[in-house]
């Protein structure tokens, strides 16, 4: 890693990506009635001869799909297109049964599902449009499994389970300037994704991202096999990095096809464009032109749930939160359901415990959430106890500080008002009875004080005399944290 | 009379009657098959020990009083691309050897388990069905019964053959730009294209998707039009199969047609057309007017242009359609090392497809390539409408067209195989049907010198089986040819 000294023109960085999610929430493959619930099964017992692509057989819509494609095509604002064709991408490769795929093409004749559309991130406090090009389906080839690396592995294996899962690509045009852009890009696209009802895209494999890149002036690489999103930004890092090192040598940048090795996180090149593959695309004439109208569009408006920019927008409304509150709010459709379920259930809260709950909810709830890899669907948290939370301080009954002691209880779903009772029987976590003994414990041990900059050891010796007095009752973190406070501001 | 001598529907009276059992039909059939398939090589496979458990098991029924569907155990010869669930289905290809069908096609659903017919065996035909003579099989060829030194036509050549000689009482056929019309006019049957979309293609093995639809060979038309009724209708496996009223053809095909205006394409008598063909045809004309139909001339001005179009969108679907056939799954594989995935791809198509099929794809393979797509594929589109304009055109001026089948009588076996050019010429008259998409039917109208059937074909608007079986059955009756059964099986000339 070096780069520096490159002239602003080199610095230019121009990033497009093409985001292949799986519409996950399917009930059925893409063209056949298999499960699309491939995941966690025996290789190859959820296929038939349609997905399996054996001679004779031939696809059939899933009208589902279309409805989902709908949906997204709504909610990033694209034009649907009224008619179109699937067509055939023609490659050999293992994994695709039928020597071709079918998918969408927006050439020779063919159309998108939808074209344009935009999703606008946030990043540094500036608002940008990233916009999009179009979005389109096609069927998921199958997963190949090796043992251990692809290089390494003395055999593939082939689980056709996967052939036929319906995907969607959505493809922005090339207008995202960095990988932290692109990381907001994908931030967003999860939420709208998560909205619409059509995808989980938490589960292992339901996203994979291929990202063009370039420096103003010089021939771009696409890297694929980008198999997260959180391995975006890592992958674009690497790559920008890897393209602005070779300006600098004076290397001459090719057209290229990479390879994203998410084991050693670097770019390899697969091949380069006069090799580029050829897909002979043409019109997929087993399925008839799939039609759009307009009432169909409207249906699946009218039961389209409010996406979060709105939500974002109404929640700034009702609830008076700061625009930073509302967007972070509505991000994950779980946490701002549970908001609004808990905001609303008290009359008596206003603006100062709407405010207090998106806080308890963002910080201390998401980063236990975050701490113990959990969505709050999977805990037994319910709306209530924050809002309790909140009345309790409110009331004076306990302070936030003590109320942060009782995060993990309540998610194992304790009630607060139990807790309460359990503490105030075993444990003394009554902060002003332990700031009063942590008072008495430091006028009592001036020795120990005045050590306590030069030997760490000082606090525990003066915790350990709190609880001595206590009897033990004393909330050792409570403790601890109130001691603290009393000896940085003596 | 020999059973074989019978149509299908006088046949099927004969066991509801009780005169003959299913099991005499079966035996009959094997029979025939046995003392004559060493000479004509109509199949590839057959299904003996299934069919007479089948026909016992029938006969059973019937005694019991069940019903076991309209068909009555009448025997079907399957074209070797239609695929039965547990049977080889090989398109006459070395690729495919081995590979056995886990599910049914739609119209063997139809026929076998919904009306009773019993499956014997499978026909043969040009290697995934790209041929005009059933020259280009990796069996070996079929041989024409009416004279063994000349070809059955094709792609269904063993289909025909097999009806045409009494070895089975009708047969399935598929049809892309003539194979069920060409071998049903060389070898003096019925054969049945029906509009696309009519007869669902679940199951029937892709040589060019957009033009290939399944067809019926038959002795007779009353024969054609009974398993139109059956195989017909919507499936909701193909989507392009079609939602419409079904006809009664069995009875529609009696009424007179001294209403209808048939249409005489002027294109289609052009040069190439062999004379006694020619005479023949006329012939058959002349009786349609003395039937009361009155006769226009029409013109399908693109006529011309039908080879190309029809040859190069064919091959560019056939390149994609075939691209499945990589030993992965199924099917034969090589068994020299490879390198890679690709290598060994590529030793096993290369070895294992034959060289019509090898040609085909590497010709719509490179015709769907960058920079030739819109010279090539777009092109022939665009032609393919504008033949479709013309049927559109002439069939608003008159009810049906006719014109020969074929060029030319049955051709000698290995005469043209050497010059592909001069084979696909052959199709001139039948496949501008496919590219419109349109139901045509072809029935024997005489002989020619060489004592070889001669076809007549007869071209409906979309959907109007109806039509067209209705004017094949009248001129049939008219001319009264269509029991001559050929040399093999009547003891020579
Ligand atoms: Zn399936």
């Amino acid at each position: 890693m070096e780069v520096s000294n490159l002239s602003d023109q080199d610095s230019v960085v121009i990033i497009g990506l093409e985001v292949h999610i799986q519409l996950t929430n399917l009930k059925t493959k893409l063209f056949c009635s298999c499960s699309n619930d491939y995941r966690n099964t025996e290789p190859n017992t959820y296929v038939c001869p349609i997905c399996l692509g054996l001679p004779g057989s031939l696809p059939v819509i899933n009208e589902k799909t279309i409805d989902f494609a709908t949906r997204l095509a709504l909610a990033l604002e694209c034009d649907i297109n009224h008619q179109f064709w699937f067509f055939r991408k023609n490659y050999h490769y293992p994994d695709l049964p039928k020597g071709f795929q079918i998918s969408q093409y927006n050439k020779a004749g063919g159309k998108a599902f939808a074209d344009g559309g935009k999703i606008t991130v946030r990043l540094n406090n500036h608002k940008k449009d990233i916009k999009l090009n179009r979005i389109h389906l096609e069927e998921d080839p199958a997963r190949l499994v090796h043992k251990g690396s692809i290089a390494s592995s003395p055999f593939t294996l082939v689980d056709y389970n996967r052939s036929g899962v319906c995907l969607i690509e959505i493809v922005t045009e090339p207008v995202i300037s960095s990988p932290e852009e692109a990381r907001e890009f994908l931030k967003q696209l999860k939420s709208i994704v998560q909205y619409t009802g059509i995808s989980n895209l938490e589960l292992e494999g339901s996203v994979r991202v291929d990202a063009n890149i370039s420096i103003k002036g010089h021939d771009r690489s696409e890297v694929k096999n980008i198999n997260s999103f959180r391995e975006v930004e890592r992958a674009l890092r690497h790559e920008i990095i890897r393209q602005k090192n070779a300006i600098k040598r004076g290397k001459v940048l090719i057209q290229e096809t990479r390879h994203w090795d998410d084991k050693r996180k670097i770019t390899i090149s697969l091949r380069s464009k006069e090799f580029e593959e050829d897909y002979r695309y043409f019109p997929e004439q087993d399925l008839g032109p799939i039609e759009i109208d307009d009432k169909f569009i409207q249906d699946v408006k009218e039961y389209l749930p409010e996406m979060p920019t709105e939500r974002a927008l109404r929640l700034r409304r009702e609830y008076m939160l700061s625009e930073f509150d509302s967007e972070n709010l509505v991000l994950d459709k779980r946490i701002a359901d549970f908001y609004e379920a808990g905001a609303n259930a008290d009359p008596t809260f206003g603006s100062k415990e709407y405010k207090q709950y998106c806080n308890w909810l963002m910080n201390n709830i998401s980063g236990w959430l975050n701490e113990h890899n959990l969505t709050i669907d999977k805990t037994n948290l319910s709306p209530k106890q924050i809002g309790d939370l909140i009345k309790y301080i409110r009331e004076g009954k306990i302070t936030s500080k003590i109320a942060k002691s009782f995060i993990e209880d309540i998610m194992q779903g304790t009630s607060v008002s139990q807790i309460i009772k359990e503490r105030g029987r075993t444990r003394l976590s009554d902060e002003n009875i332990i700031k009063k003994t942590c008072k008495d414990v430091i006028e009592e041990n001036p020795l120990i004080v005045s050590d306590f900059f030069k030997n760490s050891k000082a606090l525990e010796a003066l915790i350990g005399r709190v609880m001595a007095k206590t009897k033990g009752q004393a909330d050792p973190n409570l403790t601890r944290e109130i001691m603290s406070d009393l000896l940085k501001n003596n | 009379m020999k059973l074989f001598d019978y149509m299908g529907y006088e046949i099927i009276e004969k066991i509801k009657s009780r005169e003959i059992t299913i099991l005499d039909l079966i035996q009959s059939t094997f029979d025939m098959i046995e003392s004559t398939d060493h000479i004509l090589h109509s199949f590839v496979s057959l299904s003996k020990k299934n069919a007479f458990k089948k026909a016992k098991e029938y006969d059973l029924s019937l005694k019991k009083g069940k019903n076991i569907g309209r068909l009555y155990g009448l025997p079907l010869a399957n074209k070797d691309l239609i695929c039965i669930k547990g049977f080889p289905t090989t398109c006459a290809s070395k690729i495919l050897e081995g590979y056995i069908s886990p599910y049914n096609a739609f119209v063997i659903d139809r026929l076998l388990h919904q009306e009773g017919a019993i499956h014997i065996g499978n026909t043969n035909m040009d290697e995934f069905a790209m041929g005009g003579s059933t020259e280009n099989s990796c069996y070996g060829p079929t041989y024409n019964p009416w004279d063994i030194s000349r070809v059955p036509g094709g792609s269904s050549g063993g289909s025909a053959a097999a009806v045409s000689s009494g070895q089975s009482i009708f047969a399935l056929g598929s049809d892309t730009g003539g194979s069920v019309r060409c071998p049903a006019a060389f070898c003096g049957v019925v054969g049945l294209k029906p509009t696309y979309g009519r007869v669902s293609r679940y199951g029937l093995i892709a040589f060019a998707n957009s033009l290939d639809q399944i067809g019926p060979i038959t002795k007779c038309v009353y024969d054609s039009a009974l398993m139109l009724e059956i195989i017909s209708g919507k499936d909701p496996l193909d989507s392009t199969s079609v939602d419409l009223n079904i006809d009664k053809y069995t009875e529609e095909i009696k009424k007179p047609i001294e209403k209808k205006i048939i249409g005489v394409p002027k294109e289609f008598f052009g040069e190439g057309i062999d004379k006694e063909v020619m005479g023949s045809i006329n012939k058959s004309i002349k009786k349609l007017e003395s039937l009361g139909a009155s006769i226009v001339e029409i013109s399908i001005p693109h006529l011309e242009y039908t080879i190309a179009t029809y040859y190069l969108l064919c091959m560019c679907e056939a390149s994609s359609n075939l691209a499945r056939y990589d030993g992965l799954r199924y099917g034969k594989v090589s068994t020299d090392p490879s390198n890679d995935v690709y290598d060994a791809f590529s030793k096993t198509r290369g070895e294992n497809f034959g060289p019509e099929v090898r040609r085909r794809i590497y010709l719509g393979t490179y015709a769907l390539s960058a920079g030739y797509y819109n010279m090539f594929y777009i092109k022939a589109l665009k032609v393919r409408s504008l033949i479709r304009r013309d049927f559109i055109e002439a069939f608003k001026k008159c009810d049906s067209l006719v014109c020969p089948t074929m060029p030319s009588t049955a051709f000698k076996v290995g005469s043209l195989i050497e010059d592909p050019l001069e084979m696909y010429t052959q199709d001139i008259l039948t496949c501008s049907v496919n590219l419109a998409g349109i139901p045509a039917l072809s029935i024997p109208c005489g002989f020619d010198s060489n004592n070889l059937p001669i076809g007549f074909q007869i071209i409906g608007d979309y959907f109007d089986e109806k039509g067209i079986l209705n004017i094949g059955y009248q001129l049939e009756q008219e001319l009264g040819i269509f029991r001559k059964t050929p040399p093999l099986i009547s003891g020579g000339k």
